[in-house]
């Protein structure tokens, strides 16, 4: 191929190299002056405010959530800064917090789009620790998104508060120092739910699984099969679909000839909606008899938001959730009295979750006064506390995941309002559902890591 | 969006029937300085470094002085420049150029759990990897022209994506995306003693924050002249000439089918850079990398920017990612305090106007900018800047003028 062959004069590189060698040498200056800021750890904050990040998908199959989880931030914020009704401030024990922001500073917020996807998720977070200087960031609705921000927050040495991620990985297989949970895991929803699903429809049934296809569904998949099978239920299939994928008819089809007489969706969110939907309007599940019995619906993860999207689908079908508002203990009355009188509207449980989990940080920095992660964190591990809606909780420190009572709900027949959707059929004590943490596995990591300051 | 790129697509086949000088239109000047490279092009390459590597400091203003965002518009700005070798000097449209960019996202990383963690290595194997993958899909690809070949190559680009999300799952952990894990092998880091970090670095110097960016960042400068050295060979011309006129090329008794996939190719192996260097600056890969908007991006940043021009992609990928990064983070309460000046009820009524466009709504403010540049500057961003040059300069009006008019 006749490529051009004329060398490079002496002259020509002699010329190149200059401009190249002045070119880099330019940043250097001004990279020393950033550089020299001696910061003891990653965006320590040093004036008279802190700033928090956070990070909820605004578009998506989880928007929903992420509105929501906004509200709650932003409800929790205008606590910790002492400001509306106090919240949770005054029902959370024991608590260190004093209504006047964080260690005195006041607390401001960031806020980015995490679009449910990995990529666009760490790029947003990246921004808040970057540009905005963020000292700690939360939200995520979507564990792989979860995953893939922890891991991001553990090297750049900025603490993450995971709002709703439900798979087994999060602080599990790929749980971090930097890592924490509030929110339970589909482990605990297959051991809550198990018992319940063979009371109420039987011993022998074969179950069809639909599952969302990421690490969430993988894990949420294999809990609820375990737990069915424990209880001598046979899996006849289990199928991926993607995340996001809209019309899930091509996979609802196959359910009803396949021999199976429960189908479980494990999927969250707008994709739950309308699986559920689609089952329900589109195929009558709900009225079909297999086998001699009912056909029946699971599905494992039960939301407010998903209950309201789905209508009247949602009706009699069995779920877990990690707290509901109709909940009979202080705090949550306190919570949805609140959420209500700024939002007219309860809040969800990501909603709670996401802001017991700021809380919750807030007051780590405060039992350890000061903001160097690796004093929150051992603040936060083995926290024992109550008074945030879910009754007593650990933080245990093997894992950063939070131990409490798991909620086996059901969607309400005849509900009195539109928020009341839901009914609680169980509450399943936290030591039914604590484990061994060694049975997922991972490695949390470093507390001291050199992170952004470096 | 879709539709509009389709139809550029079309146009280096419509344009055979135009007149000469419209056709040489989109490459501009660059016709001037074949086969050599001109005093002035050394100028534009200094001027073009020291412009990317002061970045820091003049973008800063404007909210987009920090690594991350820099290093997005380094890495972009490669991918871009690849792309418009295919696109901008051959005219054959590749609606599948991300999935290169996610086989070297997923080879760096690989490279980092088996190898080291050092960038070289990860970036050459991304290179290699996404070279040999452009060399399978543009041999199958290239039989065919025009929309023909966009749709193979959006289709081989939508199989890559759906085997990176499902079928391919133990090599490219699915949705979740592939990490670096602390337990990794890591051969020669072993071998030679090294730490259990997980974080890129060459040799020593970790690349995160700004070395990260100027490590992106002289790729780029690199990248950039490689581009224009390409520019202005032989083989540059050849592609020009497919663009202008694949047939009688053919009819002189060229073969173009190795020109072009030696352009598939190359163009491939940017691609795969950019995706190392997203590895490289971000240790995980994740499938959404290789989805088709991910392909319609670049795109969007070849046309925004001036397709078949040497500056214009880079700038495309830059105000893409600007308005993706921080459009998207503005929200009500930052726009109150930015029209803090005007009194509350003008206040309410301008912030009501201007919200559905920031936020969540940073992709119709894209949609609109793409059309407005797609209908009044065709050649993209740079076209603006040659006539507000050329208005400046006001030497040849009458000529310039009435040729542009004639384009469009």
């Amino acid at each position: 191929m006749p490529i051009d062959t004329s060398a490079w004069s002496r002259r020509r590189i002699l010329q190149t190299s200059a401009a190249l060698g002045a070119g880099l040498a330019i940043p250097h200056v001004f990279v020393r002056n950033a550089w020299s800021q001696d910061k003891v750890f990653c965006n320590s904050p040093t004036g008279s405010n802190v700033v928090l990040g956070f990070n909820v998908p605004q578009s998506g199959p989880y928007a929903d959530e992420g509105a929501d989880e906004l509200r709650a931030f932003k409800l929790a914020v205008q606590h910790l800064n002492g400001e509306g009704d106090g919240g949770l401030l005054k029902t959370l024990k024991p608590s260190s917090l004093k209504g006047n922001g964080i260690l005195g500073k006041k607390v401001t917020f960031v806020t980015g789009d995490t679009q449910t996807k990995s990529d666009a998720a760490r790029a947003s977070a990246k921004r808040m620790i970057e540009a905005d200087k963020v000292v700690m960031i939360s939200g995520g609705s979507s564990s792989g998104v979860a995953v893939a921000v922890q891991s991001l927050c553990q090297d750049m040495g900025v603490i993450f508060m995971t709002g709703l991620t439900h798979s087994n990985d999060t602080t599990g297989k790929d749980k971090r120092r930097y890592g924490f949970r509030h929110f339970f895991n589909a482990y605990m929803s297959g051991v809550a739910l198990g018992p319940v699903l063979a009371e109420q429809y039987g011993k022998d049934r074969k179950a069809y699984h639909l599952t969302a296809d990421y690490t969430w569904g993988w894990t949420q998949e294999e809990s609820m099969k375990n737990a069915t099978e424990k209880e001598g239920w046979k899996t006849v299939q289990t199928v991926r679909t993607p995340l996001g994928a809209g019309d899930f008819s091509q996979y609802l089809t196959p359910v009803l000839n396949s021999g199976a007489d429960v189908l479980i969706l494990n999927h969250y969110g707008g994709d739950m909606v309308n699986s559920l939907r689609q089952a329900v309007n589109q195929f009558d599940m709900k009225n079909k008899t297999v086998n001699g019995k009912q056909f029946e619906i699971v599905v494992p993860l039960i939301s407010e938001l998903m209950a309201e999207g789905a209508g009247d689908a949602i009706k009699g079908i069995l779920g877990t959730a990690n707290w509901d508002w109709k909940l009979d203990n202080e705090a949550t009355k306190t919570l949805a009295k609140s959420f209500g009188e700024a939002y007219g509207r309860p809040p969800s449980q990501a909603a709670q979750t996401c802001y017991a989990q700021t809380l919750l940080y807030a007051n780590a920095v405060e039992m350890a006064g000061t903001f160097y992660p690796p004093e929150v964190i051992k603040a936060l591990e083995g926290f024992e506390f109550d008074g945030l809606g879910n009754g007593p909780t650990l933080y245990r420190a093997a894992d950063h995941q939070c131990f409490k009572d798991v909620l086996v709900v059901r969607g309400k027949e005849k509900p009195a309002n539109q928020f009341d959707l839901l009914e609680v059929v169980k509450i399943v004590p936290r030591e039914t559902v604590t484990y061994d943490p060694s049975i997922f596995g991972g490695e949390l990591g470093p507390s001291e890591v050199k992170g952004c300051a470096a | 969006m879709s539709q509009s790129v389709m139809t550029s697509g079309n146009r280096p086949e419509k344009g055979m029937g135009k007149s000469p000088a419209e056709r040489t239109e989109p490459t501009g000047s660059g016709l001037r300085g074949f086969m050599r490279s001109s005093g002035g092009d050394y100028l534009l390459l200094a001027v073009f470094a020291a412009a990317i590597l002061t970045m820091p400091i003049w973008l800063a203003p404007i909210g987009a002085g920090y690594p991350d965002i820099l290093q997005k518009f380094a890495i972009f700005g490669i991918f871009a420049l690849g792309f418009n070798i295919l696109f901008g000097f051959s005219g054959y449209l590749s609606f599948g150029h991300a999935a290169f960019l996610g086989v070297g996202s997923y080879a760096a990383v690989w490279m980092f759990k088996l190898l080291s963690m050092n960038a070289f290595p990860a970036l050459i194997f991304a290179v290699l990897v996404s070279g040999v993958f452009a060399l399978l899909i543009g041999f199958v690809s290239l039989r065919r022209s025009g929309i023909y070949f966009s749709i193979l190559t959006l289709a081989f680009a939508q199989m890559s994506y759906n085997l990176a999300y499902s079928v391919l799952t133990p090599i490219t952990n699915g949705e979740t995306g592939l990490q670096v894990n602390r337990s990794d092998p890591r051969i020669l880091d072993q071998l030679f003693g090294g730490t259990s970090m997980t974080v890129p670095d060459i040799f020593g110097v970790q690349l995160q924050g700004w070395a990260g960016f100027y490590f992106c960042a002289v790729l780029l400068i690199l990248a950039f002249f490689i581009t224009m050295r390409i520019k202005n060979s032989t083989f540059g011309l050849m592609l020009f000439a497919i663009k202008a006129n694949q047939t009688r090329m053919s009819f002189t008794g060229f073969s173009t089918r190795p020109y072009l996939l030696t352009a598939f190719v190359i163009s491939g192996m940017y691609a795969g850079l950019a995706g190392g260097l997203l590895a490289v600056t971000d240790p995980l890969a994740g499938a959404e990398r290789m989805q088709w908007t991910a392909s319609g991006e670049v795109v969007l940043m070849t046309i925004l920017g001036g397709v078949g021009t040497l500056l214009g992609p880079v700038i495309g990928a830059a105000v893409i990612k600007y308005l993706e990064q921080i459009f998207s983070s503005f929200n009500e309460g930052l726009l109150h305090r930015a029209f803090d000046f005007l009194p509350t009820a003008v206040q309410d009524i301008v912030v009501a106007i201007v919200a559905p466009f920031v936020g969540e709504g940073w992709q119709l403010t894209l949609g609109l900018m793409f059309m407005i540049v797609v209908i009044f500057l065709p050649g993209g961003i740079m076209e603006g800047v040659g006539r507000i040059a050329r208005r400046v300069r006001r030497d040849k009006p009458s000529d310039d003028g009435a040729a542009s008019k004639a384009g469009h």
